[in-house]
């Protein structure tokens, strides 16, 4: 009996989870503009999707600009958790509280304060202030999942190396990169996918012609979201979940590897 | 040892500090002399794509194209100037408001000579909220009035009354804006929907409380869906989306009522601080041209007011829609909406308040 009830529990679970998703997915097939009539199934919106130079821009943009600053983020965000590992506890912890501030602080207080900082300094406003703006909000996340790795890494094995002739550059990539590699890649995930989701920042720092995802979206409100964007978002969560089928099931293809081996 | 490591840390994380101001010099312009390009500010979809390559291809103008989704968005955009654009396209009250807080500048109409294709009685009906036709040139415009189920009421509807009839109880759909929700309310009793006459908006107020149990919902763009969909008899909505609604769902029907209603007019107009004005009114220009209007018209369903536009579309049915191009003099009490100030904008959010939370 309770078996029966913990699978009911496990398929409202997903019921809830996906319901909306597959709602987006049946949508997208919709001949009807509309959602409330079903005018026959169809391809044309993954075929006007593709012929829609302006989404694809705003798609690229918004890919390019994940990458990118997730890829900064990390840079900067494993330089400073390096440092802040050698601090003393009171530096340690004020800078750990300076940095989570940005993280618990609304959206909405970032953006507007990042356009006022650039309007100072007389920045133009386009790819490059969106570009800074993810970048800033996405370091905390990065030093945030890096400093437990370095704090856990074992320091001698770092002044061995150098004993034994490695410079601290060379040193630093064989020996401590190797050690904090999984806490720098889940903060990159994480950077990454913040800069995805992410509209209110976007909004108030992006330039005229320069779109991604989000905004080009929230910009369809007037006269209601046209079904190509359904289409984009299906193939979006399609990838996404080919994406970690594969990550899931590579890893245990390998452990076999090994133990042949 | 570690010294030297930390060093190192520093020396990149200095460098990395210095290179960003380097990458931003080359991004930064120069104000001062006109370029080939114009910054266009718009609504979400309101204007054919195609159309912008066709104007460049003409003119030898970029454009750079920028979409915002309220007035009220647009106009924090516009007036911290964190972007300049060159050309924008606010509603009839934000233009009156832009003017009054001074960010609009004159438009050389020597540039625009396509103005002729717009007819008289629009910009008679702009120069409501833009004395002398000096600032703004109509684009888009319609009006806001009752859509209907003709299988689910069984009376002609022509007036606002009915959407305080018993007999609709939960089937009728109002707009959840403070404006549109007091213009119904206000034109019902004969008063003008941009009052600011303490005893005329508490007249409203009670009557929307009044009218609140009969209400389905409060909404903005789902009437559109729900109407489509049969879920409701009775919706207020604006014109432009009942073209769209009556071709999903033919058993819909749209009618102004005949106490008056807004109408609304969607105009482009100059910012003062544009860097390219002269590239901007050969935008304006191209955008009153009959071609290009139509195929907008096309794109948006919104009605045009260029008149020329209007005699190129060869459906018959649409050219003559009643919905599309009603006949504005065969009705009495229409107003566009007026800026009302700071104050008179807090006064009837408060009043708005006070139906909601009845």
């Amino acid at each position: 009996m309770t078996k029966i009830l913990k699978k009911i529990y496990i398929g409202l679970i997903f019921l809830f989870l996906y319901a909306p998703m597959f709602t987006l997915i049946v949508l997208s097939f919709n001949k009807s503009k509309s959602r409330a009539k079903w005018g026959g199934f169809t391809f044309q919106w993954y075929g006007k999707l593709f012929g829609n130079s302006m989404v694809m821009q705003a798609l690229i943009n918004t890919l390019l600009i994940a990458f990118l600053s997730a890829l900064i983020a990390c840079v900067i965000g494993t330089i400073a958790s390096l440092a802040i590992n050698k601090m003393g506890i009171v530096m340690k912890s004020t800078l750990m509280g300076v940095t989570n501030i940005p993280m618990l602080n609304a959206d909405i207080v970032t953006g507007i304060s990042l356009m006022l900082l650039f309007l100072f300094f007389r920045f133009k406003f386009g790819f490059t202030t969106i570009l800074l703006s993810h970048i800033t909000f996405n370091i905390p996340y990065v030093i945030l999942s890096v400093l437990p790795r370095i704090k856990k890494m074992n320091s001698s094995n770092y002044e061995a190396a150098l004993d034994l002739g490695a410079t601290p550059v060379y040193a630093f990539f064989k020996v401590i990169l190797p050690d904090i590699w999984p806490g720098l890649l889940s903060g990159f995930l994480m950077a990454f996918t913040m800069s995805l989701d992410d509209f209110i920042i976007t909004h108030f720092t992006k330039g005229p012609g320069v779109d991604t995802l989000s905004t080009k979206i929230y910009a369809q409100v007037k006269k209601g979201i046209d079904p190509e964007m359904y289409a984009l978002s299906t193939l979006i969560f399609l990838s996404v979940l080919v994406l970690l089928i594969l990550v899931n099931t590579l890893p245990a293809g390998n452990k076999k590897k090994k133990e042949i081996d | 040892m570690k010294k030297k490591g930390l060093k190192i840390a520093t020396a990149l994380l200095a460098s990395s500090v210095m290179v960003f101001p380097l990458l931003l010099n080359g991004c930064t312009s120069a104000p001062g002399a006109e370029k080939k390009e114009v910054y266009v500010y718009n609504w979400g979809e309101y204007l054919d794509p195609d159309v912008l390559d066709e104007f460049t291809e003409e003119t030898g103008i970029k454009v750079i194209y920028d979409e915002f989704e309220t007035n009220e968005v647009m106009y924090p955009k516009v007036e911290a100037g964190a972007v300049q654009y060159d050309v924008i396209c606010p509603s009839d009250y934000m233009i009156q408001k832009m003017i009054e807080n001074d960010l609009l500048q004159e438009i050389n109409f020597d540039n625009v000579p396509n103005i002729k294709n717009i007819g008289n009685q629009y910009m008679e009906s702009a120069s409501e909220f833009d004395p002398g036709n000096k600032y703004a040139v109509p684009y888009c415009w319609g009006t806001v009035g009752i859509l209907y189920n003709k299988t689910k009421v069984d009376e002609p509807i022509d007036s606002w009354s009915v959407l305080w009839d018993e007999k609709y109880k939960g089937d009728i759909l109002m707009q959840n804006s403070v404006r549109d929700a007091f213009m119904v309310a206000l034109k019902l009793k004969g008063y003008s929907m941009n009052s600011l006459d303490d005893k005329e908006l508490e007249e409203a107020k009670n009557l929307l409380i009044e009218q609140k149990p009969l209400v389905q919902a409060y909404v903005v763009d789902q009437v559109r869906d729900k109407m489509i969909g049969n879920e409701a008899a009775i919706g207020v909505i604006y014109s432009g989306e009942a073209i769209y609604t009556q071709r999903e769902n033919s058993d819909l029907e749209y009618v102004i009522p005949k106490e008056g209603t807004n109408v609304w007019i969607d105009c482009w107009v100059i910012p003062k601080n544009a860097q390219n004005k002269e590239n901007a009114e050969a935008f304006i220009n191209y955008m009153c041209k009959p071609e290009v209007a139509l195929k907008n018209f096309d794109f948006i369903t919104y009605s045009t007011p260029n008149v020329e536009a209007r005699n190129l579309i060869e459906d018959e049915e649409i050219r003559n829609s009643p919905i599309a191009f009603p006949d504005l003099s065969e009705y009495d009490g229409l107003e566009t909406y007026q800026y009302l100030g700071a104050e008179g904008d807090q006064k009837y959010a408060d009043l708005w308040k006070q139906v909601k939370a009845e």
